[in-house]
């Protein structure tokens, strides 16, 4: 029978990717030995859990946050009412910022990005008829992390939730920061210490909590492959790992509780494998680097997020079937919880239609596709599995040139990891614009017209109210108290106690975020990063 | 133009982080022969203002990417002309609402550029307008 030729002369996943082969046999996997292990079993290449999704489905997750505490206590018992069963917190970024919303540095960003948060009143107000004993809440939060667990805990505390029993994560994840999402307010010295006294905290006194979502969702958005997010975010939680560890913590002490982020792009095998990769790599790294003993020191488990920079403009309806097929990467891929984008992201903050829409096509997914009837459905596709070795193969060579330059912080230090995603994303867009990656709707597919969707807007009004709001606080609490407190926490940064107690005593007496960063930056002052283009 | 480089600070004005289409412009506009400064992020207009003045570039590209653009893209515009005697081109970009941009046009900033937008198109818009700049100038 007569070929048709191939429509292009190479083949290869997502820009920068692997080059991809017309077939896949079994003789592909000959090499390394084939990974026969089961779900739940050691290196969890398939599932962390035996049962996968038949025990447990993955946490519908919507991160979400706008305008003051009000709209978004609203929003939060929207979500409820349409069946999430995890909470994500979206914060403006004057709190992730450490500034309060009446900072110069805050005009016109109150709200805008997510909630405002600047006391334990906001704090406590946010969660307004929800009970902290019942939910799992996750907050991104970096920077001014320790003071934000703190004022959950304190909420909690008020709600007569004992801390012992909250459910949740923090992001508190700042190597990231420095490489790609940029929130970032102390230096990386202090950073490590603020992180690592919030993981022992939690070690100690909060045995559901993660206090550590390790993110290579944001490297991915800044333009890394699927390879480099894979190997960066690895390469950090060795850096955090080997940090505990030199606190004098056993690995098997806080290691259970370590946590990952990842993107899900619209390459649907490709992030299948990526997923399956890392699952296998964190556990031999844990294993073999680290001599963990328990199983759960060794699991990869993790947060999914659909790539917000997938989704277009143009438009923009195209993006319900993007978001789609990235949710499916996420879930064959495993994933412990998910955050499905709205369509309208590109233009807005979403929509409730918007994200209705979104959290829909996960329970399609986990109730109509027949995908969590089984576990890894798609292991032991010789190109699934190929794809697997593939990657794990090339992040590897990533860890041992880190490793070479001294690890993650190191590599950082030198811009090598910034400038290796710099390259990416700027071949990538090189890419759309010649055509080569076909985006539709955008490259190929175009039209004239122009989106008319009904968008989220945040209300001028929304600034004031909440400037309002933080003076009287200021006016009305115990001032003295605060200032004295302020004192003790400056105390506390400048010795090697663990932060984690003063903070919640801070919180407790509603100094505010901008107030406690400031006291935290008198003592390790700012950070600025080396500008690299 | 006059064998003379087109300089362009990029800058991206208030607390928002994200700085992949800054730095992929700044990349784009490198090699297609102009002088780039990157100036990072987390500034003030104020601090923007400065550095177009002392740089003197004929192009202000504002990214911005967490709503705060009315707050702070025409403030740093206002801030550059006070002090401005070259007629500086501004361009902005980001996640800006289509019901903004008349209101940005109006503060003076000649283009936005939203997502998908290929890098020769703002290219050529520059070129472009630098060009007839130059030759309004001869008049």
């Amino acid at each position: 029978m007569k070929e048709k030729p191939e429509r292009k002369e190479e083949f290869r996943t997502t820009v920068n990717g692997t080059v991809v082969k017309r077939v896949y046999t079994p003789t592909d996997l000959e090499e390394p030995k084939p990974d026969t292990s089961f779900p739940g079993e050691y290196p969890f290449t398939r599932h962390v859990m035996p049962t996968g999704y038949r025990g447990r489905l993955w946490t519908m997750r919507q991160y979400s946050g706008f305008a003051t505490v009000e709209e978004t206590n609203k929003r939060y018992k929207y979500l409820y009412e349409q069946g999430v069963t995890g909470f994500s917190i979206a914060f403006h970024l004057p709190t992730q910022l450490g500034y309060d919303s009446d900072h110069p540095l805050a005009v016109g960003e109150v709200g805008k990005c997510g909630v405002a948060i600047d006391s334990l009143q906001d704090m406590e107000r946010l969660w307004d008829g929800i009970s902290l004993a019942d939910v799992s809440t996750s907050m991104t939060i970096n920077a001014t992390a320790p003071i934000l667990l703190a004022m959950y805990v304190a909420a909690a505390e008020k709600q007569e939730a004992s801390q012992e029993k909250l459910r949740g994560t923090v992001q508190n994840d700042l190597l990231k920061e420095y490489i790609a999402r940029n929130t970032y307010i102390f230096g990386p010295e202090p950073s490590m210490r603020l992180i690592t006294d919030l993981c022992s905290y939690c070690a100690q006194n909060m045995p559901k909590w993660n206090p550590i979502s390790i993110s290579g969702y944001h490297m991915r958005e800044a333009g890394a492959t699927a390879i480099q997010e894979a190997a960066f975010t690895l390469a950090n939680g060795i850096a955090y790992a080997q940090a505990m560890v030199d606190k004098g913590m056993a690995v098997d002490s806080f290691a259970p509780r370590f946590s990952f982020f990842f993107a899900a792009y619209t390459n649907l095998l490709e992030e299948i494998a990526k997923f399956r990769a890392v699952r296998r790599l964190w556990a031999k790294i844990m294993k073999e680097r680290f001599g963990a003993q328990d199983p759960r020191s060794m699991m990869l488990r993790f947060h999914a997020q659909t790539d917000g920079f997938t989704l277009t403009e143009q438009q923009p309806i195209n993006n319900i079937v993007r978001v789609t097929l990235q949710a499916l990467a996420a879930t064959l891929g495993s994933c412990q919880s998910l955050h499905t984008n709205s369509f309208d992201e590109a233009l807005a903050l979403p929509s409730e239609e918007a994200v209705q829409v979104a959290l829909r096509t996960q329970q399609i997914i986990a109730h109509e596709s027949g995908i969590s009837d089984t576990v890894d459905p798609v292991g032991g596709s010789y190109y699934v599995e190929w794809l697997t070795n593939k990657i794990e193969a090339g992040v590897q060579e990533y860890l041992a040139k880190i490793d070479s330059m001294g690890g993650a912080l190191e590599a950082i230090k030198k811009g090598f990891i910034q400038t290796e995603i710099m390259r990416s994303a700027y071949n990538y867009q090189k890419a759309v614009d010649s055509g080569e990656q076909v985006v539709v709707g955008v490259n190929m597919f175009a039209t004239e017209d122009k989106p008319t969707l009904k968008l989220l807007e945040i209300d001028e009004e929304i600034e004031k109210k909440q400037l309002k709001r933080l003076s009287k606080l200021k006016r009305e609490r115990d001032n003295k108290r605060v200032s004295q407190v302020l004192d003790k926490v400056r105390q506390v940064a400048e010795g090697d106690q663990n932060i984690m107690p003063v903070l919640i005593e801070a919180v407790k007496a509603y100094a505010t975020v901008g107030e406690i960063t400031d006291a935290l930056r008198d003592v390790f002052g700012e950070y600025r990063e080396p500008t690299i283009v | 133009m006059r064998g003379k480089k087109i300089r362009v600070l990029i800058a991206k004005p208030g607390l928002d982080g994200h700085d992949r289409g800054a730095k992929v412009i700044a990349q784009g506009l490198r090699d297609a022969g102009m002088e780039v400064i990157y100036l990072g992020l987390r500034l003030t207009p104020e601090q923007i203002a400065e550095a177009a003045i002392q740089e003197d570039v004929d192009v202000v590209g504002l990214s911005c990417l967490s709503g705060a653009h009315m707050a702070l893209l025409p403030k740093t515009v206002k801030l550059i002309r006070e002090q401005d005697n070259k007629d500086i081109l501004f361009i902005g970009g980001g996640i800006i609402p289509e019901k903004d941009i008349p209101k940005l046009r109006e503060a003076d900033i000649a283009q936005v550029f939203g997502p998908g937008v290929p890098l020769s198109e703002i290219i050529d818009f520059i070129k472009t307008r630098l060009e007839v700049k130059i030759n309004d100038s001869k008049d």
